[in-house]
């Protein structure tokens, strides 16, 4: 272990390069032994406290052994829809080990996982971080066996392991792929300034949810007074629902890669990082290779196109969290930290990576950067609305004929939507995540923009026959489960939430359970620290808003009942004083209550 | 006298600390029983609570009797009001949350340094443990929460004295501002 060691670290021997080294630590032991940290702590010259904060904050580290195989299945409501709960018990019998657990001749273990960005082909999973698609019985008890038999993953049959891009609907960006090159040697025809200039005109704004105007930041990010500056691209894409990056990176990365590239030339960057999240590890291989080819080609690295320009990209993949595609807490990942947000400002801008001015941009907001330095800037401005030019890329998933990736000018409205992808009897969608909101079937007319239901893409459709509160219930889950932990507000309200969700749910609510419910959900949203906690309550929120009736109907009858089997309680007590008197009982209703 | 606001006062899975706090508020305390008659509480030894204005409640919920006392302050005060972090969030007691209940029965009465004969208590007179010390707004519906460790004198007697001259009751910054 200690040569293994030593010898990744020489080869990324800064402390920024801790997650990459924890990365490898644990694919090789499937776990982060002790001996391993007090290494890392002297050859990296940071406290052991340190690294082991770090290993506890992504759930793809751990402190004890997993199995050799590694298996996490995907806990998004659209694996749910598509029969994951029955799914996880046939596997849990197939290779006798219960969730969270490990089997006991450590070849296997078996969790849950956040949303793999797979919505359109689950269930889906990861083995030992490489994506597992299309889950089902036959495949489980293939999986079974090989695991079983302990083949190598090398050795695993290549279907397991397809992913599709399911591409439904090419607009402007997706209808073009741009030859490798030409956005650069546009901006070397057009000009630094001139290209910033048709950006600005193209009104591009970014495409990771917040909407800020591409062309401002990359222009505030230039004015810095410092030496250095990066280029990042957000390719963490944790949103449950969303995958467009996934498939952009898998077939657009090239013009990925090149409008980093323009960008760095227009700040006056040398080095950038594609952030990739862990979940998309089959695609890392096949995107160094493409890095390797622009260097070849000279169109990264030094003297790029030969008119002085140098500029490099490193991919750093992330660990399982999904408050690592906010942009500090990204920013603080690629340091080598837990993923904690920071204060803004100072926004990244100004101090982003290792304090120097950075530039941090969704994948799409890249793509489309590069076409526009090709096409200028009037050519994705005539589409679109007012305040939101150009085209969107939506990840459609849920119940409908064709679920993927699907373009549209922005103002597209939500029924021409469902139209396209084959949706009938729809209740609702999910628009933008369990961070965005959910609209009702009065509301397909509502358009897609900024200036009405914005959204990163994540356009997940829910028909007559499913249950609102089970999706709530979910999206509720998710946001307890990612609370980075670091404030309040949301690490003990996401908490609260989950408890006083899974309470009415389950039918031990009454008459001031919703209120108190709601007022919760305020505190959580007007006193969390980052967007994380700030739309946590969103969900809620926005269902109750529109389905007050359903949360009441949950309801009791009666002033108050706890949110747990009271006489189960007792039930350890019980046994080991060996009693079953009636004093050794509790009822969850006090039968003559007073009202 | 028949006019006076009942109060009644009680102490679950606490430490008597917070009844400790409200009795400094020493002289004030005089003004106090001009308009108020305590009902069942620690205070007069009364066992049984009637119908009553405001309940006080101390302490979490560990154990069965718990669950019943409580049930009893809420079937019989108009306002039920936690009082200290343990009454709110189980506070101290609740730290044995960690640690499963069989365990704990364990080292304290069978397998403890120092246990002589052991056994686990048998008797129908004695309270069951529940597995997880609860906050009392998980057993009942609360009024109003007093936070503090314990609640200090001012805040026991701005709450009670803003519910007896007929005001929502409301704490200023300094009263539950703790560094
Ligand atoms: C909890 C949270 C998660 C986020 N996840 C992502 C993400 O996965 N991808 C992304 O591009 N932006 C994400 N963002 C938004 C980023 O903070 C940032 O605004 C964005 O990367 C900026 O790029 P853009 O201007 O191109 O949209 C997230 C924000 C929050 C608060
Ligand atoms: S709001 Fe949640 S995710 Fe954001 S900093 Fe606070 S605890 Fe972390
Ligand atoms: S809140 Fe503090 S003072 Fe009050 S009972 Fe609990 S430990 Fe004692
Ligand atoms: S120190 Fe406990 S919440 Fe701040």
């Amino acid at each position: 272990m200690r040569q293994f060691i030593q010898g990744i670290v020489e080869n990324n021997h800064q402390a920024t390069h801790l997650l990459q080294i924890l990365r490898q630590i644990q694919s090789r032991f499937h776990y982060i032994p002790e001996e391993a940290i007090e290494q890392l702590s002297g050859l990296l010259n940071i406290p052991r406290t340190q690294i082991i904060s770090v290993i506890e904050f992504y759930s793809f580290f751990h402190l004890t052994r997993r199995g050799r195989y590694e298996l996490l299945i995907s806990d998004s409501i659209t694996d749910h829809m598509l029969g994951k709960k029955d799914l996880l018990g046939y596997l849990e019998n197939k290779l006798a080990v219960a969730v969270g657990e490990v089997r006991s001749d450590g070849v296997v273990s078996l969790d849950n996982t956040s949303c793999t960005g797979m919505c359109d082909q689950g269930p889906a999973g990861l083995v030992n971080g490489y994506a597992l698609t299309h889950l089902d019985h036959s495949s489980i008890d293939k999986i079974a066996a090989l695991i079983n038999q302990q083949k190598p993953l090398s050795e695993w049959p290549g279907e397991l392991f397809q992913v599709d891009d399911n591409i439904h609907k090419s607009g402007l960006l997706l209808n073009q792929q741009l030859e490798q090159g030409a956005a650069l040697k546009a901006v070397l025809m057009r000009g630094i300034k001139e290209t910033l200039t048709e950006i600005d005109k193209s009104g591009l704004r970014g495409r990771g949810g917040a909407g800020f105007k591409t062309a401002m930041k990359w222009q505030f990010c230039s004015e810095e007074q410092q030496a250095e500056r990066y280029v990042v691209c957000n390719a963490d894409e944790g949103e449950p629902g969303t995958f467009k990056d996934r498939v952009l990176l898998n077939t657009y990365a090239d013009q990925v890669f090149e409008g980093m590239t323009v960008c760095a030339a227009i700040i006056g960057a040398k080095q950038g990082f594609l952030y990739l999240r862990g979940e998309y590890l089959h695609l890392h291989d096949k995107l160094q290779n493409i890095l390797e080819q622009r260097r070849r080609n000279g169109l990264l690295g030094t003297n790029i196109l030969d008119a002085g320009w140098n500029f490099d990209i490193e991919i750093c993949l992330g660990a399982g969290a999904y408050i690592c595609g906010e942009e500090s807490a990204l920013i603080e990942s690629l340091e080598g930290k837990a993923g904690i947000p920071r204060n803004r400002p100072p926004y990244p801008v100004t101090q982003g990576y290792l304090g120097k001015p950075t530039v941090v941009n969704n994948v799409e907001t890249f793509l489309a950067a590069a076409s526009i330095a090709v096409n200028g800037g009037d050519w994705f401005a005539h589409i679109g609305t007012e305040k939101s030019k150009g085209t969107k890329i939506l990840s459609i998933s849920g119940d409908c004929a064709r679920p993927g990736i699907y373009e549209y000018p922005f103002g597209v409205t939500v029924q021409t939507i469902l139209h396209d992808c084959g949706a009938d009897d729809v209740l609702g969608v999910q628009v933008g995540g369990p961070s965005g909101s959910f609209i009702s079937d009065q509301e397909f007319e509502r358009k897609l923009a900024f200036e009405d239901l914005a959204t990163g893409g994540s356009f997940i459709i829910f028909n007559t026959r499913r249950n609102i509160l089970d999706m709530v219930h979910n999206f509720t889950h998710f946001f307890a489960h990612e609370s980075c932990g670091f404030c309040t507000p949301c690490r003990v309200g996401t908490s609260l939430l989950q408890k006083q969700m899974d309470k009415i749910v389950e039918g031990h609510g009454s008459a001031g359970d919703v209120v108190a419910l709601e007022e919760l959900c305020q505190l959580v949203k007007n006193y969390s620290h980052c967007g994380l906690g700030q739309t946590a309550a969103n969900p809620i929120l926005t269902t109750l808003e529109r389905y007050p009736d359903l949360y009441q109907s949950r309801l009791k009858e009666i002033s108050y009942e706890p949110g747990f089997d009271l006489d189960g309680a007792l039930e350890t007590a019980r046994r080991m004083a060996n009693r079953d008197d009636a004093g050794a009982h509790l009822a969850q209703i006090e039968v003559n209550e007073h009202e | 006298m028949a006019n006076k606001i009942r109060v009644a006062t009680t102490s679950l899975a606490g430490c008597f600390g917070c009844h400790m706090s409200f009795l400094d508020i020493d002289e004030r305390m005089l003004q106090l029983v001009e308009v108020v008659e305590f009902d069942r509480s620690p205070l007069t030894d009364i066992e049984h609570c009637t119908h009553c204005d405001i309940g006080l409640i101390e302490g979490g919920v560990c154990n069965s009797e718990n669950v019943h006392v409580l049930r009893e302050f809420r079937n019989n005060c108009k306002i039920l009001v936690a009082v200290g972090a343990c009454a709110i969030n189980g506070g101290l007691p609740a730290m044995r949350n960690h640690i499963p209940l069989e365990e704990c029965l364990n080292e304290a009465y069978l397998d403890g340094i120092g246990v002589e004969n052991p056994q686990i208590p048998s008797d129908i007179e004695l309270p069951l443990l529940l597995d997880q010390v609860r906050p009392i707004h998980e057993v009942v519906k609360i009024d109003y929460f007093l936070p503090g460790c314990p609640p200090s004198a001012d805040v026991f007697w701005k709450f009670l004295t803003d519910l007896i001259e007929g005001r929502e009751p409301s704490l200023p910054y300094e009263l539950v501002h703790y560094d």
